[in-house]
């Protein structure tokens, strides 16, 4: 899907509107996507929902539930009575929190905001300025180690990235908490603002280690190109040394594709943070995912994924303005050609990158 | 008429004296089989202040080499050996990259040589400050320069990909004289140029040489380099074959030292487009196209 958006035609104002038909097809495809999976599957919501006691309730009471969450009816019935409702603006209660879905979103995204914000701009500056240190620094041993490390960091799974941080952190050397958003047993109000930070730091920098790689081994290659390019050479023939080089000619040069990298990665760091909130039990958006799909919650889960699937178009859309501000060259030939192109490069680093 | 490469023309000490300049290479073949290579073996040359020398020789023949090694900007894995003097003193790399941009300039001709992302106003000013300018003083350096090539102050806004070729190659000119330099080199700035173009560019080096700086042209288009030239030398698989008055070529070119420099001559359309048999590489390395326009 990202490719896709990243594919189209030059933003102006007349193709915005094929934008939101395009956003609009999206979110149409990823709630039928999302209901038949969810219809699929072999987990019964009110067992769910009942949970251990579901051997003391009767055959009664179970139509009953079903009944009111209108789980008689027939799919088609159900998905349509569901869509007719969202395009009033009503996305249903959540069958888990017993609550609208719309409330349940908005409370998880604001607890998942800060940790997703902070984890993107870590992963963001840190990829970067790596990046552009390893390839300022070509073959040397500092280059050998970032690399290295980012094809580490690459292969390893989120979750067991963070219980290794948990494990180092918080059980052996003690310096961050176990889990949550903040203390055990405070309320909410309570928080303040350097326990949330304390609370926030090792989910975050969980999080960000699902994009630091690709931005880092990205900002490299693009940053070894620019340095063999022309416009360096003569940068380095007025007497330019390295650290001036990477910084006026290089850095703005290798900005583009790291920034259309980042916004397109939004995807990825919510993905993660599903994984990343489970191991830290941060009552985010992510987790809230996780619950509801173990316990059938289709309204939860259809809402979180259309939620996400705007979040993700977004994304998507100011990458593409960020690469139109840092790449001055691309914003008046526009066209298809010189897309295709930069996309095309971005697909050559990849490869470059499997054999270094 | 024959010269030694070290003639000296007249008392005061060449600004550049290039002399037995070697540069070899030390690669890695798969594995950890190291190898040498030496595509610069014997180049000798020197240029004084106002005149233009045109160093020509075939493609890979180590011309431009020769250009970053005096700009001391050979890659790391480069060795260079011979001597490079500067106003009669004795070089090393970091005198080198001292004078670069402040006494020697390099003077490209094609748009690749401007950063795509930045405004020709900021690459003028970051010039300008590696000449020596205040933040506040490298603003007016950048108009006054864009003024003194002919192009408009509004250009300084501009990116490069708004330059027509003409206008670029009038910024690059504006950059490369920012810091007055002493010595300008030329690399290869006429190839894919309209006629009327490489006349522009060459009258440009010779007026910068009038102005009282050295030119050192370094073309494999050696008609463009006849035009402009004060002195030809040919270079030839890394090392200098002769060092020629311009006049010297002329006619069937019997007045040309080395058999090579005759060849390249004789193989210009309108010498009559001969090739010698045993110097069917001037060919390949030379096109007669290339040549003619």
């Amino acid at each position: 899907m990202a490719v896709g958006l990243l594919n189209g035609p030059p933003l102006t104002v007349g193709r915005l509107a094929g934008r939101l038909a395009r956003l609009l097809s999206l979110l149409v495809a990823v709630a039928i996507g999302t209901f038949v999976l969810l219809a699929a599957s072999p987990i019964d919501p009110i067992e769910a929902y009942v949970g251990a006691d579901s051997a003391s309730i009767g055959t009664e009471q179970r139509d009953q539930i079903a009944e009111r969450w209108g789980l008689d009816e027939p799919p088609l019935q159900r998905f349509t009575a569901w869509a007719g409702n969202v395009v009033t603006g009503d996305l249903g209660t959540s069958q888990v929190f017993n609550e609208p879905v719309i409330d349940v979103i908005a409370d998880r995204f604001m607890a998942s905001l800060s940790l997703l914000v902070l984890a993107w701009l870590l992963s963001g500056v840190l990829g970067f300025a790596l990046g552009l240190l390893a390839g300022a620094r070509r073959g040397t041993w500092l280059d050998r180690t970032l690399t290295w490390w980012a094809y580490t960091l690459a292969s390893a799974p989120t979750f067991w990235i963070g219980l290794l941080l948990l494990y180092v952190f918080s059980v052996s050397l003690q310096w961050t908490p176990v889990c949550c958003a903040g203390p055990i047993g405070a309320l909410p109000g309570e928080i303040s603002l350097l326990d949330r930070l304390h609370h926030l730091i090792l989910p975050a920098l969980t999080l960000s280690v699902v994009g630091i790689s690709p931005v880092l081994l990205h900002t490299r290659q693009s940053t070894i190109e620019t340095l063999a390019s022309d416009h360096v050479a003569f940068a380095r023939s007025r007497g330019e040394r390295l650290p001036g080089l990477v910084l006026h000619r290089v850095a703005r040069n290798a900005a583009a594709p790291a920034l259309m990298l980042q916004f397109a990665g939004v995807g990825e760091l919510i993905g993660g943070a599903v994984l990343a909130e489970q191991v830290f039990t941060y009552p985010g958006l992510g987790q809230a995912t996780t619950t509801a799909a173990m316990r059938q919650d289709i309204p939860l889960l259809l809402g979180i994924a259309l939620f996400t699937a705007i979040l993700v178009f977004i994304g998507n859309l100011l990458g593409d303005l960020a690469h139109r501000a840092v790449a001055p060259q691309t914003r008046e030939q526009g066209g298809d050609a010189s897309r295709s192109e930069s996309r095309g490069e971005l697909r050559d680093l990849a490869r470059e990158q499997v054999t270094p | 008429m024959t010269t030694s490469p070290l003639r000296p023309v007249n008392p005061a000490p060449a600004l550049l004296a290039v002399e037995h300049l070697a540069v070899s290479f030390t690669q890695y073949e798969r594995g950890l089989r190291r190898r040498t290579v030496t595509p610069v073996t014997d180049i000798s040359l020197d240029v004084r202040a106002g005149e233009v020398v045109a160093l020509v020789g075939a493609s890979g023949a180590g011309k431009s080499l020769l250009g970053h090694a005096v700009l001391g900007m050979l890659p790391p894995n480069a060795t260079p050996a011979g001597s490079i003097r500067w106003r009669g003193e004795e070089t090393d790399v970091q005198a080198l990259r001292r004078l670069a941009g402040r006494e020697v300039a390099l003077l490209p001709q094609s748009l690749s040589h401007l950063d795509p992302t930045a405004s020709v106003g900021a690459q003028l000013r970051r010039a300008a400050r590696l000449t020596g300018a205040s933040r506040a003083g490298a603003r007016a350096v950048a108009r006054e320069a864009v003024v003194a090539q002919g192009l408009d102050e509004s250009v300084l806004k501009l990116y490069p990909h708004q330059l027509s070729g003409g206008m670029g190659r009038r910024v690059l000119t504006a950059i490369a004289l920012l810091g007055n330099p002493s010595l300008v080199i030329a690399d290869e700035p006429t190839p894919g140029l309209a006629p009327e173009s490489v006349t522009a560019v060459l009258r440009r080096l010779r007026s910068i040489a009038e102005g009282g700086a050295g030119v050192l042209l370094i073309t494999h288009e050696i008609t463009g380099a006849l035009a402009v030239a004060d002195r030809v030398v040919v270079v030839d698989r890394g090392r200098t074959l002769e060092e020629s008055p311009v006049e010297a070529f002329t006619a069937d070119g019997e007045r040309l030292a080395h058999p090579y420099s005759r060849a390249l001559w004789q193989a210009l359309p309108a010498n009559g487009f001969r090739m010698a048999d045993d110097h069917t590489r001037v060919g390949a390395g030379m096109r007669g196209e290339d040549l003619a326009c």
